[in-house]
């Protein structure tokens, strides 16, 4: 039983709507997986069905070998939600909260006392436990919320975009407290629309766009996808741009104004440095050197954005994928929204 | 990953924990407390004192014929809250939490109505204890008022779960708040305030069959006993009777739809 996620042609439309269009995953257990998309990819559909909250209309997914549909008590027994709002109770305290749900999950009086002490410690929330949970900042009532899903320390814990609507701060201490919960070896699925937040956390990122898996891999795998590393070298004068250009192996860009050459190698530090070495001899001086590795932002917008039919245009730089949510669905037999 | 038993909770632990939950919760919100008892004691002073004395009942004095019936209406009035609160934990995402935990679904509706008795019992014994001050004698003296107030903590079971049920179908809390001024027709048109008897043949056809008068006559005896009994066509028994199956099929419809809608979804 290594697979601790498997779903088979999981299907499920949301009055006529398609969210999920046919979901196959074998997800192992041991690694933190990330469901990554744009909004209506179907991520939180697809977490709702594994928590047994929403019924698929067709296919089969089983969480640590028990069916959603036929054994959905048994998967409770063995899962901690946090889904995308916090769901605490706000008039009880960040103890008292964890307490309710520790019993709620199944742990006896004196258990859940003692997980709710525990659950407090590890989310660092031992100053606030006695305030009650309508005063907590977004911050802490999101590490409430994790806390409350796991304080029955279940075999798997699924967050639904766990960090959206965060300051760095608490985003980082979000993280922080994920990576622990591996080490102790409880499995983790996360939703997320930031792609640095899968890159930080996952070992294996699942990209869905439109209810369906576009990709699949460790980011990794995924970043290979795109095509080697963007060089940029920047010199002093105008015309040594023009020099630049001719060091380097292939085809390049020269931007007069900003004194630069830019270019795509598989192989960007060697490439650099045989310019920047060549740039030297000559005495000319090099103002700056920039190697930029494809990221999983590069990645995603590859994979969403091709299937927009005028192409994409340049993914350098954009923070968010602009449109990737609603390509347009031409060729595509689903038709759809 | 040490692969153990999957959890599993007790469904009166689970019912335990949901009402403790909620009823901390109202606790704490002492306006929504403080406004409900005031409510109802508003009501009662507003017709003991204001229209009680240009409404004719046939014989008995209009406070021992008033306090009956708005008791069981304050019931109504205050049960109302709980189908908002039940769409916003269905909007917020509680919902979602507690089904998937492994709790029946039914426990967990089951505490929100529990919890929502305990508000409807404080604004039952205050309204009570007022009515008491301003002139209320049960005929039948202490056990009277004993029945009476019994009566109406199942009154208050029964709507809170119509109101539960009216939270779960909309999901919507000013949609399910809505649904609540169904409240004011069932309890002003009936014989709570003022005897169906002096209302227009059109409109006392409904005054007359709909749960809430039977619900009025039937407190109303058990208070003052068939003597006393003003204006009710049939003896006290029959609406104790027509009251309890009215209650038993009005619980069992809204209790079995809500539950079942809060599976699905």
């Amino acid at each position: 039983m290594s697979a601790i996620i498997e779903t088979e042609r999981l299907v499920k439309s949301y009055r006529g709507r398609p969210a999920l269009r046919g979901i196959d995953l074998a997800l192992e257990s041991g690694i933190v997986h990330a469901l990554l998309g744009p909004n209506g990819a179907g991520k939180t559909t697809l977490v709702s069905i594994l928590s047994t909250v929403v019924r698929p209309d067709g296919g089969t997914a089983r969480v640590a070998g028990h069916d959603v549909r036929r054994e959905a008590a048994a998967v409770r027994g063995v899962i901690g939600l946090a889904g995308q709002h916090a769901a605490v109770e706000p008039k009880l305290t960040g103890r008292e909260n964890l307490r309710v749900f520790g019993r709620l999950s199944g742990l006896g009086a004196r258990a859940a006392r003692h997980a709710a002490e525990s659950a407090l410690g590890r989310l660092g929330l031992e100053a606030v436990a006695d305030r009650v949970a309508g005063g907590y900042s977004g911050g802490q009532r999101r590490r409430l919320d994790l806390a409350v899903s796991l304080v029955a320390r279940p075999a798997l814990v699924l967050l639904d975009e766990p960090t959206t609507g965060l300051d760095p701060l608490s985003r980082r201490q979000l993280w922080d407290a994920v990576a622990e919960l591996t080490r102790e070896g409880t499995d983790v699925l996360l939703t997320t629309q930031y792609l640095e937040e899968a890159d930080a956390l996952a070992g294996n990122v699942v990209v869905l766009n439109e209810g369906g898996i576009v990709a699949h891999g460790s980011p990794a795998r995924l970043k290979s996808r795109v095509a080697g590393e963007t060089v940029t070298i920047a010199v002093d004068r105008p015309e040594h741009a023009a020099v630049a250009a001719q060091s380097v192996p292939g085809d390049c860009r020269i931007d007069a104004e900003r004194m630069s050459v830019t270019w795509s190698s598989r192989s960007g530090a060697r490439e650099a440095l045989g310019v920047f070495a060549d740039l030297g001899a000559r005495g000319i001086e090099v103002r700056e050197l920039t190697i930029h590795r494809p990221t999983l932002d590069d990645v995603f917008l590859d994979l969403v954005g091709a299937e927009k039919p005028e192409g994409g245009g340049e993914p350098e730089g954009a923070e968010q994928p602009e449109g990737a949510g609603k390509p347009a669905g031409a060729g595509k037999p689903e038709g759809g929204r | 990953m040490t692969v153990s038993a999957p959890r599993r909770t007790a469904w009166p632990v689970a019912l335990l924990a949901v009402t403790r939950r909620h009823a901390l919760a109202t606790i704490r919100t002492p306006a929504v407390v403080i406004m409900s008892v005031v409510q109802s004691v508003v009501f009662l002073l507003i017709f003991r004192y204001v229209f009680g004395g240009a409404i004719g009942t046939g014989g008995l004095d209009y406070v021992q014929f008033l306090a009956p019936g708005l008791l069981v209406v304050s019931m109504l009035f205050s049960v109302i809250g709980v189908g908002g609160a039940v769409a916003e934990d269905m909007g917020t995402g509680v919902t979602d939490r507690l089904k998937s935990l492994p709790i029946a679904p039914s426990a967990a509706l089951v505490g929100r109505v529990l919890a929502q008795l305990g508000l409807s019992a404080v604004t039952l014994l205050a309204t009570a204890a007022i009515a008491v001050a301003v002139g209320f004698r049960p005929g039948v003296g202490f056990a009277g008022l004993l029945g009476v107030l019994g009566w109406c903590l199942l009154v208050a079971l029964t709507f809170g779960w119509v109101f539960i049920l009216a939270g779960v179908a909309t999901r919507d809390v000013q949609s399910a708040q809505g649904i609540g001024f169904v409240v004011l027709p069932l309890t002003f048109v009936s014989g709570a305030f003022v005897p169906a008897g002096s209302m227009p043949d059109w409109l006392r056809g409904f005054a007359d069959n709909q749960p809430v008068t039977v619900l009025v006559a039937a407190a109303r005896w058990l208070a003052h006993g068939d003597p006393r009994l003003a204006n009710a066509s049939h003896g006290g028994g029959y609406y104790v009777l027509v009251g309890l199956t009215w209650m038993a099929a009005i619980l069992l419809a809204a209790a079995v739809a809500a539950v079942s809608l809060y599976r699905r979804r």
